[in-house]
């Protein structure tokens, strides 16, 4: 078997992605044969309008989901011959999650939220507190530790589950659409700490999104139509991006 | 990792506090009700068991009448003579001592107070056998019973009856046809079970006989009671003075006994036994509820994993392993009926004391009942939270993250 991931150095490396759902006359192909390759570091927009297969290529990145055929290399690991099991271990250790609809524990702090993923990592509780609390002042919420979710705005809880994503310092963090309940204003703040989180921490950010807004943010978009990629193009404008609160602010206004 | 299970199901447990307390409610229930039903059961069978060894240790009884109950063929059946007492006692070895007793109801009056008593007229030896202790005064002797001489031993309820505070030895109560002197007071074997034990007057035999009832008879004897020595084998004794009996009353090979024999220890083992036979039966009349507990656990576990599908997801989603999903639910069940178990066991202490008292019953903590029961609901949890645990575990992260 090709090792394409470690000859060519990229983080993942997707080859001839197919995913089929249903058999015979019902079967829906979403993907038909995607290559992608994706390197440490970069953040990347994946756009496309609904039943593009968007979100079945950001599920099969994620190890949410397996493909019908292809490959998929990460860092070298053979993830399309992974058990549920090795990954979900894949995924604890190296991935982070945020979703569209925030998806925290109710009735549960901040932190106990955000101590989650350390407690399925074995992490001693002084160790877990201390970092849960780290996250959350890195997120903005130093003092929200004891709210729970139905204290918090929306924007204050997707920073909730920034902070449980990034709280296992993973390597790639995976946004399902994670503006898609927020107004303007609150993705801009939500859009600045990705990007912080990118360019600061290094964290390479998957991102699925269907607001050209949000997209530009993302070094690179990545187009999905049809199960095919359509295009693919490095978004050099976000480098020299103005301050972005700044110039949304005028978007706020107009 | 169970640690962290356990954690995790504390956590989700103490989310929802009212309705984890709804949820075990029922194992609370069925906890305690074992747990009761077996304590005042194990104390019942005990009052029964020394109720039945205040009647006398190795008391051995010989009736005339063809078994218990009111179908027994006692009418028309010839009493005992002192003959066969006498004959017990000189033909029977093992024996230490055996004693007549003939005994009837009889008015008996102290100046205004009447009432209707049971009049046991027997020797000396009666108190012995039937393990009666002197309070006050004496029993009768030998010699009053020899002579015929007009005195009586009366029990505590008939002190209460007819003296009431006044002290009644040495007093004279008229008992049917004649007037008898109060010699002794017994104490107390207490009521309860086996009817009121206090409620008797002892006289000599020959009193009885000669002055209170006025008739002479030689078959008057209608109760042989006797005491074998201690540690002597009741059956082969039983079976010798059958053997007299049968003997005695001249009954041929093809006839039924007309009389019967039966002990103490008898007596106490149909007793317990019967006592014993409602505790296994109420208790698990009991245990049924707390199966029942465990399916309102089932219940409320598959409503959760319903409930917190999405939930199931996120933890798919940063890593969880189904198996860890399982033992999550899996350890949940189980704390939850443990906790339930735990409160089980506190309410059916609060439960026993109240109930021992109301009924004036003395109990014990019976720990192994407590321990079984206790383990029984964590058992409970295991099998009523394996489905929900493996419904939850076996959730695909995708369809979970996306369950409305």
């Amino acid at each position: 078997m090709s090792e394409p991931a470690s000859r060519s150095g990229a983080l993942i490396e997707l080859t001839g992605i197919t995913k089929t759902y249903g058999k015979g006359d019902a079967a829906f192909k979403a993907l038909r044969g995607v290559d992608l390759s994706i390197w440490r570091g970069e953040f990347v927009a994946i756009m496309g309008p609904s039943g593009s297969g968007k979100s079945t290529l950001m599920n099969l990145l994620g190890c949410l989901d397996q493909p019908t055929s292809g490959g998929y290399g990460y860092e070298g690991i053979r993830v399309e011959t992974l058990d549920p099991d090795q990954r979900s271990l894949l995924r604890r250790h190296a991935f982070g999650f945020i979703f569209q609809g925030f998806n925290l524990l109710a009735r549960t702090s901040a932190l106990e939220n955000v101590e989650l993923p350390l407690i399925y990592r074995g992490v001693p509780r002084k160790e877990r507190h201390a970092l849960a609390a780290e996250a959350l002042a890195a997120v903005g919420l130093p003092d929200k530790l004891r709210n729970t979710p139905a204290e918090l705005s929306g924007g204050q809880q997707q920073r909730v589950a920034i902070a449980r994503a990034i709280v296992t310092s993973p390597v790639t963090l995976f946004a399902d659409e994670p503006t898609g309940n927020l107004d303007t204003r609150t993705t801009v703040e939500i859009m600045d700490l990705l990007t912080r989180l990118n360019e600061r921490d290094g964290i390479t950010i998957l991102l699925v999104t269907h607001e050209d807004d949000v997209a530009e943010y993302a070094g690179r978009v990545v187009v999905v139509k049809d199960g095919l990629i359509e295009t693919d193009r490095n978004n050099r404008e976000a480098r020299q991006r103005p301050n972005s609160w700044a110039a949304n602010r005028e978007k706020l206004d107009s | 990792m169970i640690w962290n299970a356990f954690l995790i199901a504390l956590r989700e447990i103490r989310r929802n506090p009212v309705r984890a307390f709804l949820t075990v409610l029922g194992i609370i229930i069925g906890v305690a009700a074992v747990i009761t039903m077996v304590t005042l059961g194990e104390a019942a069978t005990r009052v029964v068991r020394s109720q039945i060894s205040q009647l006398g240790s190795n008391l051995i009884n010989v009736r005339p009448g063809m078994g218990f109950g009111p179908r027994s063929a006692s009418a028309g059946v010839p009493s005992f003579t002192v003959g066969d007492v006498e004959a017990i006692s000189s033909q029977i070895g093992g024996l230490v001592a055996v004693a007549p007793v003939s005994s009837t109801n009889l008015s008996t009056i102290y100046r205004q107070n009447a009432r209707n008593t049971g009049i046991v007229g027997t020797t000396s030896d009666y108190f012995q056998i039937n393990n009666w202790r002197i309070q006050e005064g004496r029993f009768f002797t030998d010699e009053d019973a020899r002579i015929g001489n007009a005195v009586c031993v009366i029990g505590q309820t008939v002190v209460t009856n007819l003296f009431g505070t006044e002290d009644p030895i040495g007093r004279t109560i008229r008992i049917g046809k004649a007037a008898c002197e109060v010699v002794g007071v017994l104490a107390s074997k207490g009521q309860a079970g086996m009817g009121d034990q206090d409620d008797t007057i002892v006289v000599p035999i020959t009193t009885l006989q000669r002055r209170l009832v006025g008739k002479t008879s030689t078959r008057n004897i209608n109760l042989i009671t006797l005491s074998a020595e201690e540690g002597s084998n009741s059956d082969a004794l039983i079976a010798e003075i059958v053997s007299l009996m049968r003997q005695r009353r001249n009954l041929q090979a093809n006839e039924d006994d007309n009389f019967n024999v039966f002990d103490t220890r008898q007596i106490a083992e149909s007793l317990s036994a019967s006592t014993q036979t409602m505790t296994a039966l109420l208790a698990s009349v009991a245990g049924v509820s707390l199966l029942v507990g465990g399916i309102g656990i089932m219940n409320i576990m598959l409503v959760s994993v319903t409930e917190r599908t999405r939930e199931i997801g996120v933890r798919l989603a940063i890593g969880a392993r189904a198996r860890e999903v399982l033992l999550q639910f899996l350890v949940e069940a189980m704390t939850l009926s443990s906790i339930g178990g735990g409160l089980g066991v506190l309410l059916a202490l609060v439960l026993c004391a109240a109930l021992a008292n109301a009924i004036q019953m003395p109990y014990t903590f019976e720990v192994e009942i407590n321990l079984v029961a206790f383990l029984f609901s964590t058992g409970v949890g295991v099998i009523f939270g394996f489905a929900p645990a493996r419904r939850a575990a076996r959730l695909d992260p995708i369809v979970a993250l996306r369950h409305e």
